[in-house]
């Protein structure tokens, strides 16, 4: 069977996400990697999976969500105190952090169907606004949430710390303090495993009766309806799945530091991701994992400009979308993908 | 489940194609058995304007019916009841015996009712052959999780869907273009992909508004042909609005004329022509003359 297009792309995101991986490892392994890009290994393969998750809302549904960093937040807060509550009784570190990573992704996925049932249900750009709102109100719960866990189990407490814990108990997130004494047990390894399972969650849905459901619900909505799709259904589908990565991205985010607080996922970190999106192209999954990557470290590689950092990475952003919407670019672009097609049909054809 | 539904349903095992019939002959004449569909009463007001009142309309199971009027007349509006993108604030609609009152338009298509659109409403930006995967969703049945994890029951449903989808697309010519956008089609095959589209979901019953709108004359003969093939290939019910007079008055076997959202006469295609009350609609009172 040929490849159609669609299946050849997809394919070519998988082998790039699986060649950047075995590049860095090998980098790594030599000794060639700084240690401030070193330590920014596993928040770029979060963001990537907040981009890529992003994408699958703005994307594929069509849907503009201005909160995604809420659920990172979600997945951060409540992937982390899994990972601390169940240190003794799960003494392996990596089978603690995929426990987390699921506690955060179904904490996420039920906030999400939380904020989807009201208004998913509703036409045009509410979930915007919703969504806006709700990044704002989960940092503010989380700045006020106190929650310990002793012999007696789990306690918790809003605004002020009245968990009065027993004798040994714990206090995992203290407030506006956040969590603190996070074990580091985050790393590339299980970030690059992440990244392909969201790449093949989301490859393996669209291609699928539901993820075409979502699509036509996203191309025309009244047409959707009138083949029986059930729109609120299937844009809850997306959207919740879509919460989940986030969540599970964020637990993997949060588990790379010592501590982590409330206001790290603020509505700036929504709007970063939603950049990210749009620069790598709506519906564009290696889109997404290539400009997640390479703008979560242009401010790092332009620590030398000191104070015009920000300027910088937004010039260099002005300019790479000038330069991709350039027609003599885009026409050398083409024609080089137009000899490569060509050559692949000869190999086909002589094989 | 109905005896043609049953039928249809073997559809992928056996091709569907049934040579054309010239002389238009009826596959199962309806006389003794229960309409498909019958609307009572049916109206509907936005705020003080009765756009639809007092309509009432009753459809064999294997008939070909029309609906026309001058503009405004309120033909869309009744597809639109039909098909519960308007809630009817009065009256009935029984489809197969069954009221269809507090449905959604899509459990209204589950049901049995499909519809193309008076101006196209395709996926534009997705092949032709998705277009009419569209169409099958609901005659696949695997959950999220097959999907996901690519099971067993996903390659058999999508192979099966796929396959079918082929054979729709054949009925109507457009199986060379499966892999096309459909938005790069030309006109009159985006409206053959819409009903292409809509007899996947596997209808009981299918409206199409004004199909031969923006077709040349041998491209309205060639839809007329296909839409008694489609009756005697699905033995299912087709009503359509269209302002083609040719195609409504040879193909139609009742016709429903519409004016200011009240019936004003029903009708064979002889009756409704001779009809002065039509005539007196389309071309005003005191030129009534017969066209």
């Amino acid at each position: 069977m040929r490849l159609n297009k669609t299946s050849k792309k997809n394919y070519l995101t998988y082998a790039i996400v699986i060649v950047a991986y075995v590049i860095m490892q090998i980098v790594a392994g030599g000794g060639h990697l700084s240690s401030s890009l070193k330590g920014m290994l596993v928040p770029i393969c979060a963001y990537v999976v907040m981009a890529v998750s992003l994408n699958l809302t703005v994307g594929i549904l069509g849907e503009l969500s201005l909160g995604h960093a809420g659920f990172m937040s979600v997945g951060a807060f409540m992937g982390t105190t899994a990972a601390i509550a169940l240190q003794n009784a799960i003494p392996s570190a990596p089978l603690r952090l995929t426990v987390a990573l699921i506690v955060g992704a179904v904490f996420a996925a039920i906030v999400g169907f939380l904020v989807g049932i009201p208004v998913l249900r509703l036409n045009g750009d509410y979930l915007a606004i919703v969504t806006l709102a709700f990044g704002e109100i989960i940092k503010s719960v989380f700045n006020n949430l106190y929650l310990g866990i002793d012999a007696n189990g789990i306690h918790m407490s809003l605004l002020e710390d009245k968990t009065n814990l027993l004798e040994g108990g714990k206090l995992i997130i203290a407030g506006p303090m956040g969590i603190g004494g996070i074990k580091k047990i985050a790393n590339f390894t299980a970030g690059f495993v992440l990244i392909m399972i969201c790449l093949v969650v989301i490859f393996h849905l669209v291609n699928s009766r539901q993820g075409r459901a979502i699509m036509a619900v996203r191309d025309n909505r009244i047409a959707a309806e009138s083949v029986g799709i059930n729109v609120t259904h299937y844009k809850m589908m997306a959207f919740v799945t879509s919460a989940a990565m986030a969540g599970a991205a964020g637990a993997l985010f949060a588990l790379n530091y010592s501590t982590i607080v409330a206001n790290k996922f603020d509505f700036n970190t929504s709007i970063l991701v939603l950049v990210f999106v749009v620069f790598g192209g709506l519906g564009n999954m290696l889109g997404s994992v290539i400009a997640a990557a390479a703008l979560t470290i242009l401010p790092e590689a332009l620590r030398s400009f000191a104070s015009y950092r920000m300027l910088i990475y937004a010039i260099v952003l002005i300019l790479v979308m000038l330069a991709t919407n350039n027609p003599t670019l885009k026409g050398f672009f083409a024609s080089l993908r137009g000899r490569f097609d060509k050559n692949s049909e000869k190999e086909a054809s002589a094989s | 489940m109905s005896e043609t539904k049953k039928r249809r349903a073997g559809l992928e095992t056996v091709s569907p194609v049934v040579p054309v019939q010239t002389t238009y002959y009826v596959p199962e004449r309806d006389v003794d058995k229960s309409p498909i569909l019958q609307c009572i009463n049916l109206g509907i007001s936005f705020g003080g304007l009765k756009a639809v009142e007092d309509f009432n309309l009753t459809l064999g199971r294997t008939e070909i019916a029309g609906l026309i009027g001058p503009n405004g007349a309120g033909k869309t509006t009744i597809f639109n009841l039909l098909t519960k993108v308007y809630q009817p604030t009065h009256g009935t609609i029984l489809l197969d015996g069954k009221d269809t009152a507090n449905m959604t338009t899509a459990q209204v298509n589950r049901a049995g009712i499909a519809r193309t659109f008076q101006n196209i409403r395709l996926f534009h930006n997705q092949t032709v052959l998705d277009n009419v995967l569209i169409g099958l969703h609901n005659e696949m049945d695997y959950l999220m999780p097959s999907a996901i994890l690519r099971l067993p029951n996903y390659w058999r449903a999508e192979k099966i869907a796929r396959q079918r989808a082929m054979e729709y697309l054949a009925l109507f010519h457009l199986d060379q273009h499966a892999e096309e956008l459909a938005g790069s089609l030309p006109y009159g095959a985006q409206r053959r992909l819409e009903i292409a589209r809509a007899l996947a979901t596997n209808p009981s019953l299918l409206l199409l508004d004004e199909p031969a709108a923006g077709m040349n004359p041998s491209e309205t003969a060639e839809l007329m042909e296909n839409i008694v093939k489609i009756r005697d290939t699905f033995h299912i019910a087709i009503l359509l609005i269209e302002h083609d007079m040719s195609l409504v008055m040879n193909i139609c076997e009742g016709i429903a004329v519409l004016n200011f959202g009240r019936l004003i006469a029903k009708g064979n295609a002889d009756a409704i022509r001779n009809d002065p009350v039509v005539v007196e609609a389309y071309l005003g009172r005191k030129g009534a003359k017969e066209s």
